[in-house]
């Protein structure tokens, strides 16, 4: 399994890697440990520090602290030109004078590779983004999204061990796009290149990456496979960042049979993470919650929405509103006003510290 | 879904008639809006440029002044004569190499600029905008006390060792040219600064991720963006240089003499105006036509660089 502990692969390491800028810290502390071959995706709201952290590991900008060390050698060390990496930035950074295939081949001419080779790999690389049509175009001439896809051929043709992309498909329509997701999950599986994917899509980073990374305010939230994150959350923030998501207060304990439980109003849930006693939270996803005749938490309905597929329930319980989504497959549903109770199994829910400073570091104003 | 709805929508507004703008009601506007530049334009530039052309047609004679007749005579003197010649060579000699030295300097410097840290950009932006802010008079005597054959350089040389004799600066083309592109490398410095204002600096650390060591960088990257920024540096400085006068003047003295010099000297030493208008006119086309022709040719060369 590729689980945070396992670093008998580790490829790419990052060490407590930290920068600020001025008095704002952009990257906090940041640790992560990549292996070989593995596609992961930073993901978090705008101004987190994603692009802070491809920077550094690019040598674009100096660390204020921290390591980077890449197949054991100290990465920061070196000079941003002797890195190899292949980057394509969030602005593209396209040379506005060389056309679109000159650009592809800059790489290569630097890597001195002859010229019939060159011209070959640059018009695979243009024909892997379906722009084999627009070699002597200028950048300038070129739609946002033509661009971007010379910015990924660029990259990709001088085919890199560690490929660093800033959101490298927001700018393509979603048929080049899904195309270009299915190339780059090609590219990896086959050639073996790790790639770090900075993304806004969460539907692409759930698709593409082994493993996604939550940021918040310069601080990594939680590395996990995109199912763990979205199924068991580290803490609010994911819960929250990730989908839709029910939080409902509650206290942690004892059980009554040995184990650590969570009361939520007048319900009791079994605690399988490890969380320290006292008042706590616990995030459930809406379509994993149903109805159910006893054990469950006491409420009443008070609006339902029929959304075609599927029906949408708010209800009010003792421990807040909480949304609910069940399928439009003919089973009998509680009316609005009803005396309901909902429930879920214990393996859909995930409970977390309320107090959101002692949660790995986040520093939510909540 | 709900975002290919919005674009459908807004797609149908966009193509919808715009609304009848109201511009017909003063067609003359635009015209009586500049009336006022132009009318300036034509009082200040226009008309002297005019009267100094009617002026070169005069023709002159010592003992009668200035005679009210039209001919050419003054041109067919300039172009037969090997003086004149040697002037006017001289002047686009200095301008030329004026201009190539401002660019050697100026683009460099600018760069340097850019990547300076906030508080020492703004002191040495100062440093290198301080020529102009020194009155020409002032600060070309002051290159005339530092080359002066007991100036400041040749005493230091002397004093040092290196020379036997003082080198000349002053009543020299080298002296000359020192002392304009002194003066006019600010320029071309604002010039360039202006076009690296526009380069995104992310452009340069792609070129150094794809492993071009920081000199290919500048070559290949970043001088080819800068090149309008140079060029249109150059137009300036090389206009100015050739129609200076102060500079020449003081440095060059009469030894020395350039277009500008000349056609002063024969406004009022000789004072035969009507030579001297024929220099500036001449001095005037000469310009014209070298930039011009310039600026074509490179703008040829770099035509993807200019849109
Ligand atoms: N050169 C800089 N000087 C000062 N602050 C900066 C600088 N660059 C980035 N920041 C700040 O650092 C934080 C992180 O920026 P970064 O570009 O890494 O965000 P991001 O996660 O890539 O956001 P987005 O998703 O919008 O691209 C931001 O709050 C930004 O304002
Ligand atoms: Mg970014």
């Amino acid at each position: 399994m590729k689980g945070e502990g396992d670093d008998g692969m580790a490829y790419l390491v990052l060490d407590q890697l930290t920068k600020r800028f001025g008095n704002w810290t952009a990257v906090d502390h940041a640790s992560l440990t990549v292996e070989k071959g593995e596609l992961i995706s930073l993901l978090g709201p705008s101004g987190c520090g994603k692009t802070t952290t491809l920077q550094m590991i690019a040598g674009f900008l100096d660390a204020d602290g921290g390591r980077v060390t890449l197949d054991g050698k100290d990465l920061l060390a070196k000079k941003p030109n002797e890195r190899g990496l292949g980057i394509v930035f969030q602005s593209y950074a396209l040379f506005p004078h060389m056309t679109a295939a000159e650009n592809v081949a800059f790489g290569l001419e630097m890597r001195k590779i002859n010229r019939a080779d060159r011209e070959r790999m640059v018009a695979d690389a243009l024909k892997l983004v379906g722009l084999e049509q627009y070699g002597d175009r200028h950048p300038r001439r070129m739609s946002g999204g033509q661009q971007q896809r010379v910015a990924l051929a660029r990259a990709l043709v001088i085919k890199p061990s560690l490929l660093l992309l800033d959101e490298p498909l927001s700018n393509l329509d979603a048929k080049m796009r899904e195309e270009m997701q299915i190339e780059l999950r090609r590219i990896q599986r086959t050639v073996g290149t790790t790639m770090i994917l900075v993304t806004h899509d969460q539907s692409e980073a759930m698709a593409l990456s082994d493993r996604v990374v939550v940021m918040n305010k310069g601080r990594i939230q939680q590395v996990a496979t995109p199912q763990d994150a979205y199924d068991r959350p580290a803490n609010a923030f994911v819960a929250n960042f990730l989908g839709r998501t029910n939080l409902l207060p509650g206290m942690v304990g004892a059980g009554a049979g040995g184990g650590t439980v969570i009361t939520v109003a007048d319900s009791v849930w079994p605690v399988a993470q490890e969380v320290p006693a006292g008042p706590g939270a616990l995030a459930v996803r809406p379509e994993k919650i149903g109805f159910v005749d006893a054990g469950g938490l006491s409420g009443t309905v008070l609006a339902r929405v029929f959304q075609g597929t599927q029906w949408l329930f708010e209800i009010e319980t003792a421990a807040g509103r909480l949304m609910v989504i069940r399928q439009h497959d003919g089973s009998p549903l509680p009316a609005e006003r009803e005396r309901v109770m909902v429930g879920w199994r214990p393996q859909d829910m995930a409970v977390m510290p309320a107090d959101p400073d002692t949660a790995s570091g986040v520093r939510e104003a909540a | 879904m709900a975002a290919s709805t919005e674009t459908q929508v807004s797609g149908a507004q966009a193509s919808a008639p715009p609304p009848p703008r109201r511009r017909r009601r003063w067609p003359l506007a635009p015209y009586l809006l500049s009336a006022p530049g132009l009318a300036l334009c034509a009082v200040l530039l226009l008309v002297p440029l005019v009267m100094t052309f009617l002026l070169s047609l005069n023709s002159f004679s010592f003992y009668g002044g200035i005679q009210n007749v039209w001919q050419l005579g003054n041109y067919a003197d300039i172009i037969a004569d090997d003086y004149f010649h040697e002037v006017f060579l001289r002047t686009f000699r200095i301008a030329a190499l004026v201009t190539l030295l401002c660019a050697v300097f100026g683009a460099p410097e600018a760069y340097i600029l850019r990547r300076m840290k906030s508080p020492w950009r703004g002191l040495c932006l100062l440093i290198v905008l301080g020529p102009l802010l020194i009155s020409v008079v002032s600060r070309t005597l002051g290159w005339a006390l530092l080359f002066g054959s007991t100036g400041l350089v040749n005493q230091g040389l002397m004093g040092l060792g290196l020379i036997a004799t003082p080198i000349e600066f002053m009543y020299t083309e080298t002296g000359v040219v020192i002392a304009l592109t002194h003066v006019l490398v600010p320029f071309m410095v604002l010039s360039v600064w202006a076009s690296l204002q526009r380069l995104d600096p992310q452009v340069e650390n792609a070129a150094l991720s794809l492993g071009a060591g920081p000199l290919t960088v500048m070559r290949r990257v970043v001088l080819p963006q800068i090149v309008p920024g140079i060029l249109s540096g150059s137009i300036i400085v090389f206009a100015l240089a050739a129609s200076a006068f102060a500079t020449p003047a003081i440095i060059g003295g009469r030894r020395l003499k350039v277009a500008a010099t000349l056609a002063y000297d024969e406004f009022l030493n000789t004072l035969n105006w009507p030579l001297g208008a024929t220099v500036a006119v001449l001095l005037l086309i000469a310009n014209i036509v070298i930039i011009v022709g310039c600026n074509r040719l490179v703008e040829r060369r770099y035509k993807q660089v200019f849109e």
